[in-house]
Protein backbone atom coordinates (compact mmCIF):
# COMPACT_ATOMS: atom_id res chain seq x y z
CA UNK A 1 0.00 0.00 0.00
CA UNK A 2 1.34 3.64 -0.57
CA UNK A 3 1.28 6.44 2.28
CA UNK A 4 -1.70 7.65 1.39
CA UNK A 5 -3.92 4.67 1.39
CA UNK A 6 -2.03 3.29 4.82
CA UNK A 7 -3.13 6.90 6.31
CA UNK A 8 -7.24 6.16 4.93
CA UNK A 9 -6.61 2.45 6.48
CA UNK A 10 -5.51 3.98 9.58
CA UNK A 11 -7.89 6.72 9.96
CA UNK A 12 -10.52 4.65 8.89
CA UNK A 13 -10.20 2.30 11.87
CA UNK A 14 -9.50 5.06 14.38
CA UNK A 15 -12.08 7.65 13.68
CA UNK A 16 -15.95 7.81 14.40
CA UNK A 17 -18.58 6.83 11.37
CA UNK A 18 -19.66 10.28 10.48
CA UNK A 19 -15.97 10.96 10.33
CA UNK A 20 -15.45 8.30 8.20
CA UNK A 21 -17.80 9.00 6.09
CA UNK A 22 -17.15 12.71 5.67
CA UNK A 23 -13.61 11.94 4.95
CA UNK A 24 -14.29 9.18 2.20
CA UNK A 25 -16.48 11.89 0.53
CA UNK A 26 -14.17 14.92 0.72
CA UNK A 27 -11.39 12.63 -0.64
CA UNK A 28 -13.78 11.68 -3.81
CA UNK A 29 -14.65 15.16 -4.15
CA UNK A 30 -11.17 16.32 -4.47
CA UNK A 31 -9.90 13.73 -6.69
CA UNK A 32 -12.51 14.57 -9.15
CA UNK A 33 -12.50 18.41 -8.66
CA UNK A 34 -11.27 20.88 -11.07
CA UNK A 35 -10.52 23.49 -8.98
CA UNK A 36 -8.70 23.65 -5.50
CA UNK A 37 -11.51 25.19 -4.29
CA UNK A 38 -12.87 22.08 -2.55
CA UNK A 39 -9.48 20.85 -1.26
CA UNK A 40 -9.07 23.87 0.51
CA UNK A 41 -12.54 23.33 2.31
CA UNK A 42 -12.10 20.42 3.40
CA UNK A 43 -8.61 21.02 5.20
CA UNK A 44 -9.79 23.52 6.69
CA UNK A 45 -12.79 21.59 7.56
CA UNK A 46 -11.00 19.10 8.97
CA UNK A 47 -10.25 21.36 12.17
CA UNK A 48 -13.97 20.31 12.67
CA UNK A 49 -14.14 17.21 11.93
CA UNK A 50 -11.79 15.16 13.03
CA UNK A 51 -9.83 14.91 16.57
CA UNK A 52 -6.95 15.98 17.42
CA UNK A 53 -5.92 12.72 19.07
CA UNK A 54 -2.78 11.00 18.61
CA UNK A 55 -2.56 8.68 15.84
CA UNK A 56 -0.69 6.09 18.14
CA UNK A 57 0.34 3.50 15.70
CA UNK A 58 0.84 0.00 16.27
CA UNK A 59 4.30 -1.63 16.16
CA UNK A 60 2.78 -3.16 12.84
CA UNK A 61 1.58 -0.15 11.23
CA UNK A 62 4.96 1.52 11.88
CA UNK A 63 6.75 -1.03 10.01
CA UNK A 64 4.04 -0.71 7.54
CA UNK A 65 4.85 2.95 7.04
CA UNK A 66 8.49 2.17 7.01
CA UNK A 67 7.70 -0.46 4.31
CA UNK A 68 5.82 2.41 2.14
CA UNK A 69 8.18 5.02 2.35
CA UNK A 70 12.03 3.88 3.57
CA UNK A 71 12.72 6.45 6.89
CA UNK A 72 8.71 6.97 7.35
CA UNK A 73 8.13 7.36 11.10
CA UNK A 74 4.47 8.56 11.48
CA UNK A 75 4.91 8.12 15.89
CA UNK A 76 3.93 12.14 16.39
CA UNK A 77 1.02 12.42 14.19
CA UNK A 78 -2.78 13.16 15.24
CA UNK A 79 -5.65 12.23 13.37
CA UNK A 80 -6.08 15.52 12.31
CA UNK A 81 -2.91 15.44 10.55
CA UNK A 82 -3.32 12.24 9.21
CA UNK A 83 -6.35 13.55 7.33
CA UNK A 84 -5.35 16.56 6.14
CA UNK A 85 -2.21 15.10 4.43
CA UNK A 86 -4.67 12.14 3.29
CA UNK A 87 -6.75 14.82 1.47
CA UNK A 88 -3.66 16.83 -0.15
CA UNK A 89 -1.95 13.19 -1.40
CA UNK A 90 -5.20 12.19 -2.82
CA UNK A 91 -5.95 15.68 -4.73
CA UNK A 92 -2.81 14.95 -7.31
CA UNK A 93 -0.05 12.60 -7.88
CA UNK A 94 1.34 15.12 -9.96
CA UNK A 95 4.58 16.68 -7.56
CA UNK A 96 4.13 20.39 -9.77
CA UNK A 97 0.38 20.63 -8.67
CA UNK A 98 0.61 19.36 -5.60
CA UNK A 99 3.88 22.13 -4.68
CA UNK A 100 1.45 24.47 -6.05
CA UNK A 101 -1.53 24.22 -3.99
CA UNK A 102 1.18 23.73 -0.86
CA UNK A 103 2.50 27.08 -1.65
CA UNK A 104 -1.16 27.76 -1.20
CA UNK A 105 -2.13 25.99 1.65
CA UNK A 106 1.35 27.16 3.36
CA UNK A 107 0.18 30.50 2.86
CA UNK A 108 -2.76 30.83 4.37
CA UNK A 109 -2.15 27.81 7.23
CA UNK A 110 -2.72 28.03 11.13
CA UNK A 111 -0.30 26.18 12.89
CA UNK A 112 -1.57 22.96 13.08
CA UNK A 113 -1.90 22.71 9.10
CA UNK A 114 1.83 23.70 8.99
CA UNK A 115 2.25 20.82 11.09
CA UNK A 116 0.87 18.72 9.09
CA UNK A 117 1.83 19.69 5.90
CA UNK A 118 5.35 20.17 6.71
CA UNK A 119 5.13 16.16 8.59
CA UNK A 120 3.67 15.19 5.25
CA UNK A 121 7.27 16.37 3.07
CA UNK A 122 8.70 13.01 3.11
CA UNK A 123 5.54 11.80 1.31
CA UNK A 124 4.75 14.09 -1.73
CA UNK A 125 5.90 13.25 -5.14
CA UNK A 126 8.64 14.12 -6.65
CA UNK A 127 10.78 14.92 -3.31
CA UNK A 128 13.20 17.21 -4.75
CA UNK A 129 10.58 19.83 -5.74
CA UNK A 130 9.75 20.21 -2.22
CA UNK A 131 13.33 21.13 -0.45
CA UNK A 132 12.40 25.19 -0.76
CA UNK A 133 9.56 24.24 1.11
CA UNK A 134 11.38 22.54 3.66
CA UNK A 135 13.33 25.10 4.35
CA UNK A 136 10.91 27.40 4.82
CA UNK A 137 9.69 25.62 7.90
CA UNK A 138 12.87 25.70 9.20
CA UNK A 139 12.88 29.53 8.93
CA UNK A 140 9.51 28.96 11.20
CA UNK A 141 9.15 31.26 14.36
CA UNK A 142 7.09 28.50 15.67
CA UNK A 143 8.72 25.86 17.59
CA UNK A 144 6.33 23.38 16.80
CA UNK A 145 6.41 24.15 12.76
CA UNK A 146 10.09 23.92 12.86
CA UNK A 147 10.48 20.55 14.45
CA UNK A 148 7.68 18.64 12.28
CA UNK A 149 10.52 20.14 9.33
CA UNK A 150 13.56 18.47 11.96
CA UNK A 151 12.28 15.65 14.10
CA UNK A 152 11.21 12.37 12.69
CA UNK A 153 11.28 13.16 9.53
CA UNK A 154 13.40 11.36 6.77
CA UNK A 155 13.58 14.63 4.12
CA UNK A 156 15.87 17.35 5.25
CA UNK A 157 18.73 14.30 5.54
CA UNK A 158 17.82 12.91 2.27
CA UNK A 159 17.47 16.67 0.36
CA UNK A 160 18.71 19.33 2.24
CA UNK A 161 22.41 21.07 0.92
CA UNK A 162 25.07 20.87 3.48
CA UNK A 163 24.38 24.22 4.18
CA UNK A 164 20.58 24.32 5.02
CA UNK A 165 21.30 20.63 7.19
CA UNK A 166 23.75 22.69 9.35
CA UNK A 167 21.31 26.07 9.87
CA UNK A 168 18.99 22.98 10.73
CA UNK A 169 20.98 21.62 13.12
CA UNK A 170 21.60 24.63 14.91
CA UNK A 171 18.57 26.26 14.72
CA UNK A 172 17.56 23.11 16.83
CA UNK A 173 19.95 24.70 19.46
CA UNK A 174 18.84 27.62 19.28
CA UNK A 175 15.59 26.97 20.14
CA UNK A 176 16.08 24.52 22.78
CA UNK A 177 14.43 21.42 21.27
CA UNK A 178 16.22 17.73 20.90
CA UNK A 179 18.49 16.78 18.43
CA UNK A 180 18.45 12.97 19.10
CA UNK A 181 14.96 13.13 17.15
CA UNK A 182 16.57 14.58 13.94
CA UNK A 183 16.79 12.19 11.88
CA UNK A 184 19.99 10.82 9.85
CA UNK A 185 22.21 13.45 12.54
CA UNK A 186 25.31 11.44 12.37
CA UNK A 187 25.17 10.29 8.92
CA UNK A 188 25.11 13.81 8.22
CA UNK A 189 27.43 15.01 10.61
CA UNK A 190 30.41 17.36 8.75
CA UNK A 191 33.35 19.30 9.52
CA UNK A 192 31.32 23.12 8.71
CA UNK A 193 29.00 21.85 11.40
CA UNK A 194 31.39 20.96 13.89
CA UNK A 195 32.94 24.22 13.85
CA UNK A 196 29.70 26.10 13.82
CA UNK A 197 28.95 24.14 17.34
CA UNK A 198 31.76 25.05 18.80
CA UNK A 199 31.69 28.85 18.13
CA UNK A 200 28.01 28.36 19.19
CA UNK A 201 29.29 27.27 22.25
CA UNK A 202 31.73 29.98 22.71
CA UNK A 203 29.13 32.22 22.47
CA UNK A 204 26.99 30.90 24.95
CA UNK A 205 29.69 30.38 27.94
CA UNK A 206 30.91 33.87 26.80
CA UNK A 207 27.13 35.03 28.24
CA UNK A 208 27.13 32.65 31.19
CA UNK A 209 24.38 30.92 29.51
CA UNK A 210 23.93 27.12 29.60
CA UNK A 211 25.52 24.89 26.69
CA UNK A 212 22.95 21.84 25.45
CA UNK A 213 25.30 18.43 26.15
CA UNK A 214 23.93 17.12 23.06
CA UNK A 215 25.56 20.20 20.89
CA UNK A 216 28.44 17.85 21.24
CA UNK A 217 27.37 14.88 19.44
CA UNK A 218 28.14 16.71 15.94
CA UNK A 219 31.28 17.85 17.01
CA UNK A 220 32.54 14.34 18.21
CA UNK A 221 33.61 12.56 15.11
CA UNK A 222 35.81 16.11 13.91
CA UNK A 223 37.05 15.99 17.57
CA UNK A 224 41.03 17.23 16.98
CA UNK A 225 43.41 20.18 17.48
CA UNK A 226 41.83 23.14 19.58
CA UNK A 227 38.49 22.21 19.72
CA UNK A 228 39.65 19.05 22.20
CA UNK A 229 40.45 22.17 24.47
CA UNK A 230 36.72 22.32 24.62
CA UNK A 231 36.00 18.90 25.67
CA UNK A 232 38.59 19.26 28.31
CA UNK A 233 36.74 21.97 29.81
CA UNK A 234 33.97 19.57 29.62
CA UNK A 235 35.72 16.56 31.06
CA UNK A 236 37.14 18.68 33.91
CA UNK A 237 34.64 21.39 34.74
CA UNK A 238 31.38 20.28 33.16
CA UNK A 239 28.45 19.25 34.85
CA UNK A 240 27.63 15.35 35.28
CA UNK A 241 25.54 15.12 31.86
CA UNK A 242 28.34 17.36 29.94
CA UNK A 243 31.06 14.95 31.31
CA UNK A 244 29.11 12.47 29.82
CA UNK A 245 27.91 14.08 26.80
CA UNK A 246 32.02 14.84 26.09
CA UNK A 247 32.90 10.79 26.76
CA UNK A 248 30.54 9.83 23.83
CA UNK A 249 31.05 12.62 21.14
CA UNK A 250 35.22 11.83 21.81
CA UNK A 251 34.41 7.87 21.57
CA UNK A 252 33.15 9.10 17.38
CA UNK A 253 36.39 10.71 17.02
CA UNK A 254 39.34 9.43 15.17
CA UNK A 255 42.13 12.05 15.82
CA UNK A 256 44.41 10.38 18.52
CA UNK A 257 44.46 13.47 20.43
CA UNK A 258 40.74 12.88 20.99
CA UNK A 259 41.44 9.31 21.83
CA UNK A 260 44.04 9.88 24.19
CA UNK A 261 41.49 12.52 26.08
CA UNK A 262 39.10 9.57 26.36
CA UNK A 263 41.01 7.29 27.47
CA UNK A 264 42.52 9.62 30.41
CA UNK A 265 39.20 9.46 31.92
CA UNK A 266 39.24 5.28 31.92
CA UNK A 267 35.54 5.26 33.96
CA UNK A 268 33.66 7.62 31.75
CA UNK A 269 35.26 6.06 28.48
CA UNK A 270 34.15 2.05 29.92
CA UNK A 271 30.64 3.04 30.50
CA UNK A 272 30.40 4.51 27.01
CA UNK A 273 32.40 1.08 25.92
CA UNK A 274 29.52 -0.65 27.34
CA UNK A 275 27.10 0.96 25.80
CA UNK A 276 25.06 2.21 29.14
CA UNK A 277 25.14 5.66 27.72
CA UNK A 278 23.12 6.96 25.17
CA UNK A 279 22.50 10.50 23.70
CA UNK A 280 19.21 10.08 23.74
CA UNK A 281 19.20 9.47 27.75
CA UNK A 282 21.14 12.59 27.64
CA UNK A 283 18.70 14.79 25.56
CA UNK A 284 15.81 13.51 28.21
CA UNK A 285 17.61 13.76 30.87
CA UNK A 286 17.12 17.41 31.55
CA UNK A 287 13.90 17.42 30.78
CA UNK B 1 -14.65 37.31 36.58
CA UNK B 2 -13.29 36.38 33.09
CA UNK B 3 -13.38 38.19 30.17
CA UNK B 4 -13.61 37.90 26.55
CA UNK B 5 -12.72 41.09 24.22
CA UNK B 6 -14.59 40.09 20.89
CA UNK B 7 -13.35 42.71 18.71
CA UNK B 8 -9.97 43.63 19.21
CA UNK B 9 -7.13 43.95 16.57
CA UNK B 10 -4.30 42.13 18.31
CA UNK B 11 -2.10 42.41 15.42
CA UNK B 12 -1.30 46.23 15.96
CA UNK B 13 -0.65 46.08 19.33
CA UNK B 14 2.11 45.20 21.76
CA UNK B 15 3.34 42.32 24.04
CA UNK B 16 2.96 44.87 27.07
CA UNK B 17 -0.82 44.83 25.92
CA UNK B 18 -1.16 41.28 25.87
CA UNK B 19 0.74 40.63 29.44
CA UNK B 20 -2.00 43.15 30.92
CA UNK B 21 -5.18 41.88 29.22
CA UNK B 22 -3.96 38.35 30.44
CA UNK B 23 -3.82 40.01 34.16
CA UNK B 24 -6.48 41.74 34.26
CA UNK B 25 -8.64 38.53 33.26
CA UNK B 26 -8.90 38.87 29.16
CA UNK B 27 -9.17 34.69 28.41
CA UNK B 28 -9.78 35.06 24.72
CA UNK B 29 -10.34 37.41 21.95
CA UNK B 30 -11.94 37.97 18.50
CA UNK B 31 -10.08 39.92 15.73
CA UNK B 32 -11.71 40.69 12.81
CA UNK B 33 -10.38 41.61 9.64
CA UNK B 34 -10.21 44.73 8.92
CA UNK B 35 -8.27 47.69 6.98
CA UNK B 36 -4.32 48.59 8.02
CA UNK B 37 -5.23 52.40 8.33
CA UNK B 38 -4.08 52.86 5.04
CA UNK B 39 -5.69 50.95 1.59
CA UNK B 40 -3.81 47.52 0.57
CA UNK B 41 -2.68 48.02 -2.70
CA UNK B 42 -2.32 43.81 -3.93
CA UNK B 43 -4.55 40.83 -2.92
CA UNK B 44 -0.84 38.95 -1.72
CA UNK B 45 -0.57 41.50 1.28
CA UNK B 46 -4.49 40.50 2.01
CA UNK B 47 -4.06 37.15 2.04
CA UNK B 48 -0.43 37.63 4.25
CA UNK B 49 -2.74 39.71 6.62
CA UNK B 50 -5.57 37.09 6.90
CA UNK B 51 -3.16 34.40 7.07
CA UNK B 52 -1.25 35.82 10.23
CA UNK B 53 -4.95 36.15 11.79
CA UNK B 54 -5.26 32.70 11.65
CA UNK B 55 -1.31 31.84 12.31
CA UNK B 56 0.84 33.93 13.66
CA UNK B 57 -1.19 36.20 15.96
CA UNK B 58 -3.02 32.93 17.25
CA UNK B 59 0.01 32.01 18.37
CA UNK B 60 1.79 34.88 19.42
CA UNK B 61 -1.88 35.50 21.76
CA UNK B 62 -1.40 32.01 22.98
CA UNK B 63 1.93 32.84 24.49
CA UNK B 64 0.48 34.95 27.33
CA UNK B 65 -2.52 32.68 27.70
CA UNK B 66 -5.30 34.01 25.67
CA UNK B 67 -7.32 31.97 23.07
CA UNK B 68 -7.08 34.16 19.82
CA UNK B 69 -9.77 33.93 17.25
CA UNK B 70 -11.00 35.82 14.27
CA UNK B 71 -13.22 36.82 11.92
CA UNK B 72 -12.56 36.51 8.12
CA UNK B 73 -13.65 38.84 5.68
CA UNK B 74 -13.28 41.87 2.99
CA UNK B 75 -13.87 45.19 5.18
CA UNK B 76 -16.46 47.75 3.75
CA UNK B 77 -13.64 50.43 3.09
CA UNK B 78 -11.33 48.45 1.06
CA UNK B 79 -14.37 47.42 -0.62
CA UNK B 80 -14.88 50.23 -2.63
CA UNK B 81 -11.20 49.21 -4.61
CA UNK B 82 -13.54 46.33 -6.76
CA UNK B 83 -10.29 44.91 -8.52
CA UNK B 84 -8.83 44.26 -5.06
CA UNK B 85 -12.04 42.97 -4.15
CA UNK B 86 -12.76 40.54 -6.46
CA UNK B 87 -9.67 38.86 -5.78
CA UNK B 88 -10.01 39.00 -2.08
CA UNK B 89 -13.38 37.36 -2.09
CA UNK B 90 -11.85 34.65 -4.77
CA UNK B 91 -9.32 33.80 -1.41
CA UNK B 92 -12.22 33.86 1.54
CA UNK B 93 -12.73 30.40 0.94
CA UNK B 94 -9.27 29.29 1.40
CA UNK B 95 -9.82 30.68 4.96
CA UNK B 96 -13.19 30.41 6.57
CA UNK B 97 -13.34 27.13 6.91
CA UNK B 98 -10.27 26.99 9.32
CA UNK B 99 -10.07 26.24 12.76
CA UNK B 100 -10.48 29.74 15.21
CA UNK B 101 -12.40 31.75 12.59
CA UNK B 102 -15.63 32.16 14.21
CA UNK B 103 -17.80 34.02 11.93
CA UNK B 104 -17.68 36.22 8.39
CA UNK B 105 -16.20 39.46 9.75
CA UNK B 106 -16.10 42.62 9.99
CA UNK B 107 -18.24 43.55 6.83
CA UNK B 108 -20.82 45.92 6.22
CA UNK B 109 -21.06 49.83 5.04
CA UNK B 110 -18.47 52.44 5.46
CA UNK B 111 -19.83 55.51 2.69
CA UNK B 112 -22.57 53.29 2.11
CA UNK B 113 -21.50 53.04 -1.93
CA UNK B 114 -23.07 50.68 -4.77
CA UNK B 115 -19.45 48.31 -4.39
CA UNK B 116 -19.62 48.07 -0.55
CA UNK B 117 -22.85 46.78 -0.93
CA UNK B 118 -21.91 44.72 -3.72
CA UNK B 119 -19.33 42.92 -1.65
CA UNK B 120 -21.72 43.12 1.60
CA UNK B 121 -24.16 40.72 -0.25
CA UNK B 122 -21.80 38.67 -1.65
CA UNK B 123 -19.91 37.69 1.72
CA UNK B 124 -23.42 37.59 3.40
CA UNK B 125 -23.81 34.90 0.62
CA UNK B 126 -20.87 33.04 1.81
CA UNK B 127 -21.83 33.40 5.33
CA UNK B 128 -24.69 31.18 4.57
CA UNK B 129 -23.56 28.83 1.97
CA UNK B 130 -20.20 28.03 4.93
CA UNK B 131 -22.77 28.18 7.44
CA UNK B 132 -20.84 31.21 9.95
CA UNK B 133 -22.46 33.71 11.72
CA UNK B 134 -21.77 37.07 10.70
CA UNK B 135 -19.93 40.61 12.33
CA UNK B 136 -20.88 43.56 11.04
CA UNK B 137 -19.42 46.91 10.93
CA UNK B 138 -21.50 49.62 11.44
CA UNK B 139 -20.62 53.43 9.33
CA UNK B 140 -20.03 55.86 11.58
CA UNK B 141 -21.57 58.27 8.90
CA UNK B 142 -25.06 58.72 8.82
CA UNK B 143 -25.20 55.95 11.51
CA UNK B 144 -28.70 55.25 12.06
CA UNK B 145 -29.79 54.71 8.50
CA UNK B 146 -26.66 52.87 7.59
CA UNK B 147 -27.22 50.33 10.89
CA UNK B 148 -31.22 49.78 9.60
CA UNK B 149 -29.47 49.67 6.27
CA UNK B 150 -27.17 46.39 7.43
CA UNK B 151 -30.06 44.61 9.11
CA UNK B 152 -32.40 45.23 5.96
CA UNK B 153 -29.95 43.59 3.86
CA UNK B 154 -28.95 40.64 6.48
CA UNK B 155 -32.75 39.63 6.73
CA UNK B 156 -32.79 40.40 2.68
CA UNK B 157 -29.97 37.61 1.99
CA UNK B 158 -31.69 35.00 4.55
CA UNK B 159 -29.90 34.91 7.37
CA UNK B 160 -31.47 34.94 10.77
CA UNK B 161 -30.73 37.61 13.17
CA UNK B 162 -29.52 35.50 16.05
CA UNK B 163 -26.70 34.68 13.52
CA UNK B 164 -25.56 38.15 12.99
CA UNK B 165 -23.78 40.60 15.49
CA UNK B 166 -24.17 44.70 14.74
CA UNK B 167 -21.51 46.33 16.24
CA UNK B 168 -20.68 49.72 17.33
CA UNK B 169 -23.64 50.31 18.13
CA UNK B 170 -25.17 53.84 20.67
CA UNK B 171 -27.87 54.67 22.45
CA UNK B 172 -29.41 55.93 19.06
CA UNK B 173 -29.18 52.75 17.21
CA UNK B 174 -29.72 49.80 20.07
CA UNK B 175 -33.32 49.81 20.39
CA UNK B 176 -33.78 48.73 16.75
CA UNK B 177 -31.17 46.22 16.92
CA UNK B 178 -32.47 44.78 19.95
CA UNK B 179 -36.39 44.81 18.95
CA UNK B 180 -35.52 43.21 15.55
CA UNK B 181 -33.51 40.07 16.96
CA UNK B 182 -30.09 40.89 16.27
CA UNK B 183 -27.20 40.77 18.45
CA UNK B 184 -25.91 44.24 19.49
CA UNK B 185 -22.33 44.74 20.47
CA UNK B 186 -20.85 48.29 21.75
CA UNK B 187 -17.19 49.55 21.18
CA UNK B 188 -15.48 51.42 24.48
CA UNK B 189 -13.23 53.07 21.86
CA UNK B 190 -11.94 56.62 23.30
CA UNK B 191 -13.52 59.92 21.59
CA UNK B 192 -15.29 58.22 18.43
CA UNK B 193 -17.38 55.52 19.83
CA UNK B 194 -18.67 55.00 23.52
CA UNK B 195 -17.36 56.03 26.72
CA UNK B 196 -17.91 53.35 29.03
CA UNK B 197 -20.19 55.75 31.97
CA UNK B 198 -22.15 55.87 28.61
CA UNK B 199 -22.29 52.21 28.23
CA UNK B 200 -23.21 51.18 31.81
CA UNK B 201 -26.59 53.60 31.79
CA UNK B 202 -27.32 51.26 28.58
CA UNK B 203 -26.65 48.29 30.73
CA UNK B 204 -28.70 49.59 33.27
CA UNK B 205 -31.22 50.40 30.76
CA UNK B 206 -31.45 47.23 28.14
CA UNK B 207 -30.27 44.70 30.51
CA UNK B 208 -27.83 42.17 29.21
CA UNK B 209 -29.54 40.09 26.63
CA UNK B 210 -28.18 40.33 23.42
CA UNK B 211 -25.84 42.70 24.68
CA UNK B 212 -22.18 42.77 24.57
CA UNK B 213 -19.34 45.10 24.69
CA UNK B 214 -15.62 45.35 23.07
CA UNK B 215 -12.76 47.85 22.76
CA UNK B 216 -11.98 47.30 19.32
CA UNK B 217 -8.43 48.41 20.26
CA UNK B 218 -6.34 48.92 17.19
CA UNK B 219 -3.48 50.99 15.84
CA UNK B 220 -5.15 54.30 16.96
CA UNK B 221 -5.24 55.83 20.52
CA UNK B 222 -7.37 53.09 21.96
CA UNK B 223 -7.75 50.55 25.05
CA UNK B 224 -7.36 46.77 25.06
CA UNK B 225 -8.38 47.15 28.72
CA UNK B 226 -11.70 48.18 27.68
CA UNK B 227 -14.02 45.30 28.86
CA UNK B 228 -12.45 44.77 32.06
CA UNK B 229 -12.40 48.10 32.79
CA UNK B 230 -15.97 48.56 31.96
CA UNK B 231 -16.93 45.48 33.77
CA UNK B 232 -15.00 47.57 37.04
CA UNK B 233 -17.27 50.48 36.42
CA UNK B 234 -20.51 48.45 36.07
CA UNK B 235 -20.09 46.75 39.27
CA UNK B 236 -19.00 49.66 40.86
CA UNK B 237 -22.12 51.61 39.90
CA UNK B 238 -24.61 48.81 40.88
CA UNK B 239 -25.05 46.80 37.74
CA UNK B 240 -26.07 42.85 38.71
CA UNK B 241 -23.23 40.60 38.45
CA UNK B 242 -24.74 38.41 36.19
CA UNK B 243 -25.93 41.19 33.50
CA UNK B 244 -21.69 42.28 34.14
CA UNK B 245 -20.42 38.40 33.47
CA UNK B 246 -23.23 38.05 29.91
CA UNK B 247 -22.26 41.68 28.71
CA UNK B 248 -18.34 41.03 28.98
CA UNK B 249 -18.10 37.27 28.59
CA UNK B 250 -21.18 35.07 28.38
CA UNK B 251 -23.05 36.81 25.43
CA UNK B 252 -19.84 37.27 23.14
CA UNK B 253 -19.04 33.22 23.69
CA UNK B 254 -23.40 32.71 23.29
CA UNK B 255 -23.49 34.27 19.50
CA UNK B 256 -19.87 33.54 18.13
CA UNK B 257 -19.78 29.85 20.04
CA UNK B 258 -23.01 28.74 18.61
CA UNK B 259 -21.81 25.90 16.15
CA UNK B 260 -19.20 24.98 18.41
CA UNK B 261 -16.48 26.77 16.93
CA UNK B 262 -15.38 28.98 20.17
CA UNK B 263 -16.14 27.18 23.64
CA UNK B 264 -15.44 27.61 27.19
CA UNK B 265 -13.70 24.41 27.46
CA UNK B 266 -10.75 26.22 24.79
CA UNK B 267 -9.75 28.14 27.62
CA UNK B 268 -10.74 26.30 31.02
CA UNK B 269 -9.79 22.49 29.24
CA UNK B 270 -7.73 22.72 25.93
CA UNK B 271 -6.74 19.43 24.61
CA UNK B 272 -3.42 17.92 25.72
CA UNK B 273 -2.08 17.86 22.32
CA UNK B 274 -3.54 21.72 22.08
CA UNK B 275 -1.16 22.51 24.53
CA UNK B 276 1.68 21.65 22.05
CA UNK B 277 0.92 24.75 20.10
CA UNK B 278 1.64 26.61 23.37
CA UNK B 279 4.85 28.60 24.16
CA UNK B 280 6.78 25.89 25.98
CA UNK B 281 3.86 24.15 26.67
CA UNK B 282 2.46 26.09 29.17
CA UNK B 283 -1.34 26.13 30.37
CA UNK B 284 -3.43 28.57 28.73
CA UNK B 285 -4.49 29.50 32.59
CA UNK B 286 -0.94 30.31 33.33
CA UNK B 287 -0.08 32.83 35.27
CA UNK B 288 -3.87 33.94 35.45
CA UNK B 289 -5.64 32.60 38.45
CA UNK B 290 -9.01 33.76 37.39
CA UNK B 291 -10.64 35.80 40.32
CA UNK B 292 -14.05 34.33 41.73
CA UNK B 293 -15.16 37.02 43.51
CA UNK B 294 -14.28 41.13 43.63
CA UNK B 295 -14.06 43.51 41.07
CA UNK B 296 -11.52 42.93 38.06
CA UNK B 297 -8.30 44.09 38.30
CA UNK B 298 -6.76 46.35 36.57
CA UNK B 299 -2.71 45.86 36.41
CA UNK B 300 -0.04 48.69 36.17
CA UNK B 301 2.87 47.55 34.33
CA UNK B 302 5.66 45.69 36.42
CA UNK B 303 9.48 47.02 34.73
CA UNK B 304 12.60 45.63 35.97
CA UNK B 305 15.38 46.69 34.98
CA UNK B 306 16.88 43.65 33.86
CA UNK B 307 17.58 42.49 30.84
CA UNK B 308 17.93 38.51 30.32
Amino acid sequence: MNPGELLGEWLATRLPLDSVDWLGTVVGLVRAAPTDRPLYLAIGEVARRVPKQPLAPTEAELLAAAASRPGWDPRDWTLDQAARVRLLLASTADGAVLSRRLDTLCSAADVGELVAFYRGLPLYPDPPRHALRAAEGVRSNMRVVFEAVAHRNPYPSEHFAESAWNQMVLKALFVGTRLDLIAGLDARANPGLARMLSDYAHERWAASRPVSPELWRCVGPFAAGSVLDDFRRLLERGTEIEKQAAALALATAEDAGAQALLAAHAALAETVRTGRLDWESLATAGT
Amino acid sequence: MRFIDPHIHMSARTTDDYERMAAAGIVAVIEPAFWLGQPRTSVGTYVDYLSSLVGWERFRASQFGIRHYCTIGLNSKEANNEALAEQVLDVLPLFLAKEGVVAVGEIGYDDQTEAEDKYYRAQLALAKELDLPVQVHTPHRDKKRGTARSMDVALEMGLEPGRVVIDHNNEETVADVLDRGFWAAFTLYPQTKMGNERMVEIARRYGSTRVFIDSSADWGKSDPLAVPKTARLMLERGIPREDVEAICYGNALAVFGQDGRMQESDWLAPQPLDQRDLYQGNSVLRGQAPQVDGLPVIPERVESALIE
